[in-house]
């Protein structure tokens, strides 16, 4: 148990911090259920293009292009959509990624730019093609714009769990549990029922892609081929193993992925193409995978903590003053392992600042609005700061490959 | 031989613009209009005396947001978080500046000091995460660039604005007073009767030639390029990658900081919300199509800069003048496609070279 708290404890303390803050009235939008399932819908497309970045660098090219391939997706899921209608959005979205997928695969596999390179080029790429295809598409619509499209019509249905969460009329046992108001039960309920009500067969279909993805690259033959490149193509090679052709069938999965992150977007979240609506939602996914250590369900966790900073950024602002105390608790918790670790001039640094945001908490009602809006990249940061050193990225990533080649 | 090799890395950006004007060709064609037609009226719009104006203009700031990326290109890091950088440097230096009053001299170094000390500290925390705690410096200054946003926004609302009520002025700060003006060069080149030509293009030619003595004459220089074509055998020559690594995303960060210069000193005289943007990820753009060379930079701006200006005729001919965003986009990416193959090309022509001396026949 104490060994279970020392591993986890920038986890758990968190968590504990977070229901407690949340008993008090003006703060209890952090654990409802509402707050709950607006995290798992903002949480989908992260997770989907950290799913996509998963496919891309475990075959060894790194996929820095994955805003851009979510911004294809965006436009091509809202073009089709309002065509033909939401389905349609969805392939549409998934094409438009994987066809920038394969740009990125034509310069990085056949042609061995620098994968950051390529990738920057990609996101500058989209940018413009998505604008100008804006414009030409509808140029004959009342609404016309260079960076909006008309509003999209049309429903895909949702599905809530029944009896757990009262779907098809049933009592709802989430819904009970989440009423009674003790504290850990109800917060606990609201995130089941949050994430066991009203989510659309769109939602649906990008969760089950996580097992399937992760029973591709683990449990088939195909999936084994393609991680075994990322680690080590001469090897590969000399098995048989096409790299070039798996390299390219990575990208453009993860392509296909971000494609689909953007429709996701369009769809559930505005019924609407904006430009620059994707956010950086693509590196935050990137930032996912990294925090995931590049495997299906790490992905989910981490693009869960994400989504729910953006839940919270959304809903309400009453809930981001509460976070505050938190990271006031977590400055803490840091300076005390600083202590015992004698890194005194660290330690300090800390207490000070833990003291100054919980100066700030106590002397403010709201956080200004502009501070908000960057919750979830803040989030990202810290995030990653933190964790990001215990990782296991595959062994040859972001290295360019040649066939023939000897290292 | 060395001459004909220098020559087929001009072809690179050469072929690039082929390809950018082919396939937009066939854009223009595929939506209906005349492409051959609607290049001619680029032309001869970017081509008139007030266009040239504007266009030396535009590249002044979009070469230096070059130079800032291609410091940390130069050793293989990724700045992309110039965009904030430079907004940042600007918002703050626009703010001290209007508040002082000071001889011209003296106002003007204390802006440009004020942009570059903010800007580099602003990027120094990407090299600090990078360095201390393993975050790539693609994530956290991309992160750093929405956090900025954020940030700007509110001071520029709340600190160094006042709000009045019911008034509908978007937030700006002061008008810089004259002291602090860079004064246009035309009296002095006679060119009264155009647009005026911001003297701060003076600055970007001496920037230029301070970013070519940082990275090719001093050794902190070569430590930068050493580290970043080897990183392995820099750290043996001694180079110290932890340092260099703050030390370059500060540099680019310091140059960042002049991107604001132009624009605040020379026409906006003010920070407001619709103070140049985007300027950072054009820079990218010129980076990677100027490779990194001080020359190519310069050109690839005003490349840019044309394309934008002779775009804008496009809009009163019933033509989207986003044609425009796809030619710039396209170009970036075969140039750099064009670089890798002339690489390897160079490269295989130099081995064969060499097996040729090797072999006493």
């Amino acid at each position: 148990m104490i060994s279970f708290i020392r591993k986890n404890y920038l986890i758990i303390f968190p968590i504990i911090v977070i229901v407690l803050i949340a008993q008090i009235e003006k703060y209890d939008q952090l654990t409802t259920s509402g707050t709950f399932g607006a995290a798992i819908r903002l949480a989908i497309p992260i997770c989907l293009a950290g799913l996509g970045g998963m496919f891309s660098e475990r075959t060894g090219i790194v996929n820095i292009g994955l805003e851009g391939m979510m911004i294809m997706g965006t436009w091509f899921g809202a073009w089709a959509a309002w065509l033909y209608g939401p389905w349609y959005g969805i392939l549409a979205g998934i094409f438009g990624g994987a066809l920038f997928g394969l740009i990125h695969a034509v310069g990085t596999v056949t042609f061995q730019v620098d994968h950051i390179v390529s990738g920057v080029a990609i996101n500058i790429l989209a940018a413009g093609v998505a604008r100008f295809l804006n414009v030409v598409a509808y140029a004959d619509q009342p609404t016309q714009s260079s960076t909006q499209s008309p509003r999209i019509d049309g429903e895909v249905g949702d599905f809530t769990m029944p009896y757990l969460s009262g779907g098809y009329d049933t009592p709802s046992l989430f819904g009970y549990l989440q009423d009674l108001n003790y504290p850990f039960i109800s917060d606990f309920a609201g995130l089941l029922l949050g994430a066991s009500s009203n989510l659309s067969y769109i939602s649906l279909f990008a969760l089950t892609l996580i097992p399937i993805a992760a029973w591709i690259l683990w449990s088939t033959p195909f999936g084994l081929q393609m991680r075994s490149v990322g680690e080590l193509p001469t090897g590969s090679e000399s098995l048989g193993v096409n790299v070039y052709l798996m390299k390219y069938i990575g990208v453009i999965i993860s392509g296909g992925f971000a494609g689909l992150a953007g429709a996701y977007l369009v769809l559930e979240s505005s019924g609407i193409y904006r430009e620059g609506q994707t956010a950086g939602r693509g590196f935050i996914g990137l930032a996912s995978m990294i925090f995931g250590n590049y495997r299906p369900f790490g992905i989910f966790m981490g693009s869960g903590l994400f989504g729910f900073a953006d839940a919270l950024q959304l809903r309400s602002d009453d809930a981001v003053h509460g976070l505050l105390v938190l990271i006031s608790v977590i400055l803490l918790i840091l300076a005390i392992k600083q202590l015992i670790e004698k890194k005194y001039i660290n330690a300090s640094a800390s207490i000070v600042m833990s003291i100054g945001f919980l100066i700030w908490f106590l002397n403010s009602e709201t956080v200004p609005s502009e501070f908000v809006y960057f919750t979830p990249h803040l989030t990202t940061l810290i995030v990653l700061s933190s964790a990001s050193q215990k990782l296991r990225m595959p062994q040859k990533v972001g290295q360019p490959y040649r066939k023939g080649e000897l290292n | 031989m060395k001459f004909s090799l220098k020559l087929t890395s001009l072809l690179a950006p050469v072929f690039a613009i082929i390809v950018a004007f082919g396939l937009s060709t066939l854009m223009l064609y595929l939506i209906g209009e005349d492409p051959l037609e609607t290049f001619r009226i680029m032309y001869d719009y970017g081509k008139t005396g007030k266009s040239l104006v504007s266009i030396l203009n535009r590249s002044v700031p979009l070469y230096i947001s070059a130079v800032a990326v291609a410091v940390g290109f130069k050793m293989g890091l990724f700045n992309i978080g110039v965009e904030s950088q430079y907004l940042m440097g600007s918002l703050l230096s626009a703010a001290l500046g209007a508040t002082l009053a000071l001889p011209s001299f003296l106002h003007i170094s204390l802006i440009i000091f004020v942009a570059v000390i903010t800007s580099a500290f602003w990027a120094a925390i990407a090299g600090y995460l990078k360095v201390k705690k393993g975050v790539h410096e693609v994530i956290s200054t991309i992160m750093l660039n929405y956090i900025g946003t954020g940030i700007i926004a509110y001071l520029l609302a709340n600190i160094f604005f006042e709000k009045v009520e019911l008034s509908t002025t978007a937030p700006q700060t002061d008008l810089l007073p004259e002291s602090a003006r860079i004064p246009s060069l035309n009296a002095l080149l006679g060119i009264e009767e155009l647009p005026n030509l911001h003297g701060f293009i003076i600055g970007a030619v001496f920037i230029g030639i301070i970013y070519y003595w940082i990275v090719w004459k001093t050794s902190l220089g070569f430590d930068l390029r050493a580290t970043g074509s080897s990183p392995l055998a820099a750290k043996f020559s001694g180079a110290n990658p932890a340092r260099l690594t703050i030390l370059a995303m500060m540099i680019s960060g310091g140059f960042a900081g002049l991107v604001g210069i132009a624009p605040l000193t020379g026409y906006f005289f003010k920070y407001t919300t619709d103070f140049p943007s985007g300027l950072g990820f054009a820079g990218i753009t010129v980076a990677l199509l100027g490779r990194n060379h001080p020359i190519g930079m310069a050109l690839g701006a005003i490349l840019l800069s044309f394309l934008e200006r002779s775009a804008q005729i496009l809009d009163l001919k019933d033509v989207p003048k986003e044609i425009e965003k796809i030619m710039q986009a396209v170009i970036v990416l075969t140039v750099v496609v064009a670089y890798e193959v002339v690489k390897r090309y160079v490269t295989n022509k130099q081995i064969k070279d060499a097996s040729k001396v090797g072999s006493y026949d």
